[in-house]
């Protein structure tokens, strides 16, 4: 005869932890508080396999003014300016309904930042799917054009630009494509807004659109467990996006804030009520009234536990002093928002839910919000590591022809132009996008000031894949070079860490080797962590994706006058390469792609070099030194000198001395980047990287209407930029016959 | 006097700041709408900006038109104001009746946002300060910007030099390559009969700041801001 399994197990809790809860309670828990406590202490909300590794990181600078345990970490921009960053993970809803998948991964990094008091100014969105054209490849590209349909269709309704992101292919995320969504916002540090905040008689204003069934245990249910055979029957649980909704949302809280009513604002996202209001009650120190008889409920007849951890969207939790309320209720009406008093703030007391005058939860907050479970998972390099890395590319021989490896790496979807994924993207609302998608970091104006953020995100999944640690190295590494490119001084950085099962041990060694590779880059580069998100449980079938950390950098240009592009601006320019090249093929896109390889060690890193190169490039920007600067990375100097060519539109002449052999064109060596120099202001740059102690060589000159490597082939500017933008239409153009 | 153009916000209008901003760019004075107000304060123009008003349930603009402004933008454009509206504003002013025709879903299905080149036409010469035949340079971000209307409107739209922009190459020929959403004869942007009402699809607030881009909006703004101009009553009395 089946015995039902326990109510605890089926919400996601093990013996163990619903013996934790009943010994913290000192009573066993009710079946509401159950519900409350199964989405608290899930992996999603309490980070409880990931916490003692994060705990390594640094955290802390001059310029980081909110670090991580807010909403989204703050960082000042000088003046008196802020800088609200998020970045977290959508993964699990996005492989069940690519566009709502997306589209709600979207609001919930908006209202991320709108919590701390800022206005959302610029969205990016890292994505990683399988390959569009293989086996499986139908799917892959249902998930690719619904993923950035979902962004697009959200991002594009909000007023919030969408300039950057990346998107990359590999077998490994056919099975579990990785959605990361990045915010950022600007605000005056003085009205900067914090969660856990509030005072004793402090009422809790529920904001925006009703509670419903949807997204019930989407953190516990969805985020927090392996993707197996039975997936669709999970589209429950993700959630239904309403962007116009948020829109409203936006404005109507940013009114608020200007008007001085808001003692906090709490984003309502993973674990819904129950999560807003015992951060909030745990972060004031306090005790909470909740009534769940005046949450404004789509549909009759909710039950209790369905209203408590619903994750409905477009909800936002007001922290207003009791005289201010019918304030707040006025401006909210004229946004045509609800606005309810669903609680308040109480000294004394636990977390009380009550509904139509009966007690259903007596809940210490600190017990929900804080005292969630901490494990220290088994950890252990696998055993199939070595043989992979043993098999290097360098010793292969060289392609039979280095031009049609030239333009199969060019053309390859890793590589290949994204315009047909950003084009689907507002990228100009709010009037500050200086640099849009397409270069090495967005750069977007502070309206009013000569400041701009530059602003990427990074992550080589094949290198992650070869060496966890040196995976998470190199994605704070390529970021901040990204935003150095640009001119702009690294700052800070927010990630997203998607990995497999935790409980295996090999996937907990690869976690703890990227913390330690991200923590050690950050630390030297003085780039610290403000926040982020862990995405566990990335597989199914046992099969994990690779490990798959992606870093949202920051950096800050005090003139955006003085701003770089990739692209080579004029003909004439005289083109030098940063930094050393060395003979350095594992994990690289021409391994991958003329080899059919992923294998061998990848780049070495040398922190100290690194933090040289991007010293210099921010240097000779910042005195007019450069006329553009690229980062030299995937697909190594050929597939830079390329990008920079097609951006510009204007052809190269690259010297023989420089690359006589494929490993010379290919290689991925870190730390470099491929910069031209302003007519007469070579000398100078020389002197500045011989003073700095970078390497550097003069590669070639601009001009001409083709990229010519001497001595070994040329292709036109014209016929490099059909294959670099043909690649990713040509692939997608197969979506019409696919069958739905 | 300085020209005051009112930029009206609906619940859901997106590029309403960057048309205020743009107003201020262009030297004019920027005065914000509410799509709840009865009058419209007096403006010298108005500008329907882009966005998503009300959601687009229904249909794009097919709520909005419904919003009590209106009464007083239809009042102000049946009076002769110059009225522009872009994007949204353009659904809006076609679901209104104050344009003909209507903007569908692009021919791609997908929505849209590339710079693209475009033709200003003013054949007659009819309409002042609108130039002709120049080639402008102005983004577009949409995903209902295919413009249709019957082959009669589109003739009648053509005989009354109605057409105000058409996607173009960059030499200004005007062939399909160049069509960005499907549009009937690659018609971006329309006049009303007498030509103080005009929508367009591209959106040229986002195309007068140099620091961002080609500034091919300028063109299409100081139209507007002349034409509020020529409308003042002392200049009224003094070309009298």
């Amino acid at each position: 005869m089946d015995v039902a399994p326990p109510l605890h197990r089926s919400l996601g809790l093990t013996d163990e932890e619903f013996d934790a809860i009943t010994t913290r309670l000192g009573r066993e828990p009710n079946r509401a508080e159950l519900a409350m406590f199964s989405v608290m202490w899930s992996e999603h909300c309490s980070y409880k396999s990931s916490k003692a590794h994060l705990r390594t990181l640094p955290t802390e600078g001059p310029q980081v003014l909110v670090g991580p345990g807010e909403d989204a970490g703050v960082v000042d921009l000088g003046d008196g300016l802020a800088c609200v960053f998020k970045m977290e993970s959508h993964s699990h809803p996005s492989a069940i309904e690519p566009y709502q998948g997306a589209a709600t991964g979207v609001g919930g990094i908006v209202r991320d930042v709108l919590s701390m008091g800022a206005r959302p100014a610029a969205l990016l969105d890292p994505l990683r799917f399988g390959p569009l054209d293989a086996d499986g490849g139908a799917r892959n590209r249902w998930l690719f054009g619904g993923v950035v349909a979902g962004i697009g269709g959200y991002g594009n309704c909000i007023g919030v630009p969408t300039v950057g992101g990346e998107v990359k292919f590999a077998p490994a995320h056919s099975a579990n494509p990785t959605v990361n969504v990045m915010c950022l916002g600007f605000a005056r540090a003085d009205e900067l807004l914090r969660g856990r905040t509030g005072s004793d008689g402090d009422a809790l204003i529920l904001i925006g659109a009703g509670t419903g069934r949807d997204g019930i245990g989407g953190v516990s249910v969805l985020a927090s467990a392996t993707l197996e055979e039975d997936v669709l029957a999970s589209r429950p649980s993700v959630q239904i996006g309403d962007p116009f909704m948020e829109k409203l949302l936006i404005e109507a809280c940013l009114e608020l804030r200007d008007a001085g009513l808001l003692a906090g604002l709490k984003d309502l996202g993973g674990a819904g009520l129950t999560c807003a209001v015992s951060e909030t009650a745990a972060g004031a120190g306090l005790g909470a009234h909740l009534d769940l008889g005046a949450v404004p409920t789509r549909e009759p007849g909710m039950e209790p536990f369905e209203i408590l951890i619903s994750e409905s969207q477009e909800r936002m939790l007001a922290v207003v002093r009791p005289d201010r309320v019918p304030d707040v209720e006025r401006v909210c009406a004229r946004w045509g928002l609800a606005a309810s008093r669903v609680g308040t703030l109480r000294r004394g007391q636990g977390l009380r839910v009550t509904s139509a005058g009966n007690l259903l939860a007596d809940v210490p907050p600190p017990a929900l919000a804080d005292e969630g479970p901490e494990y220290h998972r088994p950890a252990s390099r696998p055993d199939w590591l070595d043989a992979l890395r043993e098999d290097d590319p360098i010793r292969r021989p060289p392609p039979a022809s280095l031009e049609e490896a030239f333009l199969a790496v060019l053309g390859s979807p890793n590589v290949a132009s994204k315009r047909w994924a950003f084009e689907q993207y507002d990228q100009l609302v709010q009037g500050q996008t200086l640099v849009p998608p397409g270069g090495d970091a967005a750069v977007i104006r502070l309206e009013g000031t000569l400041k701009a953020v530059a602003v990427a995100s990074d992550g080589n999944g094949r290198y992650g894949f070869l060496d966890p640690y040196l995976g998470g190295a190199h994605a704070v590494a390529e970021a901040a070079r990204n935003v150095a490119c640009t001119g702009a001084r690294p700052l800070a950085i927010t990630n997203c860490l998607n990995f497999g099962n935790p409980e295996r041990p090999e996937v907990m060694w690869q976690f703890a080797e990227t913390i330690r590779g991200i923590g050690d880059t950050c630390r030297t580069l003085g780039t610290p962590v403000t926040g982020g998100n862990v995405s566990f449980y990335n597989e199914s079938g046992g099969s994990a994706i690779w490990p798959t950390p992606v870093v949202g950098m920051l950096g800050l240009l005090e003139d955006y006058r003085l701003r770089l592009g990739i692209g080579f601006p004029d003909a004439d320019l005289l083109v030098y390469l940063l930094g050393a090249t060395r003979a350095e093929l594992g994990g690289s896109q021409y391994a991958e792609t003329v080899l059919g390889m992923v294998s061998g060690p990848p780049p070495a890193l040398d922190l100290d070099a690194e933090g040289r190169l991007i010293d210099l490039l921010v240097r000779a920007a910042g005195a007019d030194l450069l006329a553009s600067a690229h980062d030299c990375s995937e697909g190594g100097l050929a597939i830079a000198v390329a990008e920079a060519a097609i951006a510009g539109d204007v052809g190269v002449r690259i010297g023989s001395g420089s690359t006589g052999n494929h490993v010379a064109l290919f290689s991925e060596s870190a730390s470099r980047a491929l910069v031209t120099a302003w007519p007469g202001r070579e000398r100078e740059l020389q002197r500045v990287a011989e003073q700095m102690g970078v390497p550097f060589e003069r590669v070639g000159i601009t001009g001409g209407p083709s990229i010519e490597f001497e001595g070994l082939f040329g292709v036109s500017v014209q016929d490099a930029l059909v294959v670099y933008e043909g690649a990713i239409p040509s692939l997608m153009s197969a979506r019409a016959t696919d069958r739905g | 006097m300085t020209v005051r153009v009112g930029v009206v916000t609906f619940p859901g209008s997106l590029d309403d700041r960057d048309a205020l901003r743009a107003v201020a760019t262009m030297g004019a004075e920027p005065v914000s709408i509410w799509h709840g107000d009865r009058d419209l304060g007096g403006v010298d123009a108005v500008i329907l900006p882009g966005g998503f008003s009300y959601g687009d349930h229904l249909r794009a603009g097919a709520i909005a038109r419904f919003a009590r402004v209106m009464d007083a933008v239809r009042a102000f454009a049946h009076d002769g104001g110059p009225v522009l509206g872009v994007c949204n504003g353009f659904q809006v002013l076609c679901e209104a009746g104050l344009l003909p025709g209507a903007l569908i879903r692009n021919r791609s299905l997908s929505f849209v946002c590339r710079w693209v080149n475009l033709r200003t036409e003013n054949p007659s010469g009819n309409f002042t300060n609108w130039p002709d035949g120049e080639v402008i340079q102005i983004p577009i971000k949409h995903g209902e910007g295919q413009f249709v209307a019957d082959e009669s409107t589109l003739d009648r739209l053509e005989r009354g030099g109605q057409v105000a922009l058409r996607y173009c190459s960059p030499s200004g020929g005007v062939d399909d390559g160049f069509n960005p959403n499907g549009a009937a004869r690659n018609i971006a942007g329309i006049r009303n009969q007498r030509g103080n009402v005009v929508g367009l699809m591209p959106h040229p607030e986002h195309a007068v700041d140099p620091d961002l881009g080609p500034t091919g909006g300028q063109a299409v703004l100081e139209w507007l801001i002349a034409s509020a101009h020529a409308r003042q009553p002392e200049h009224a009395v003094s070309a009298r």
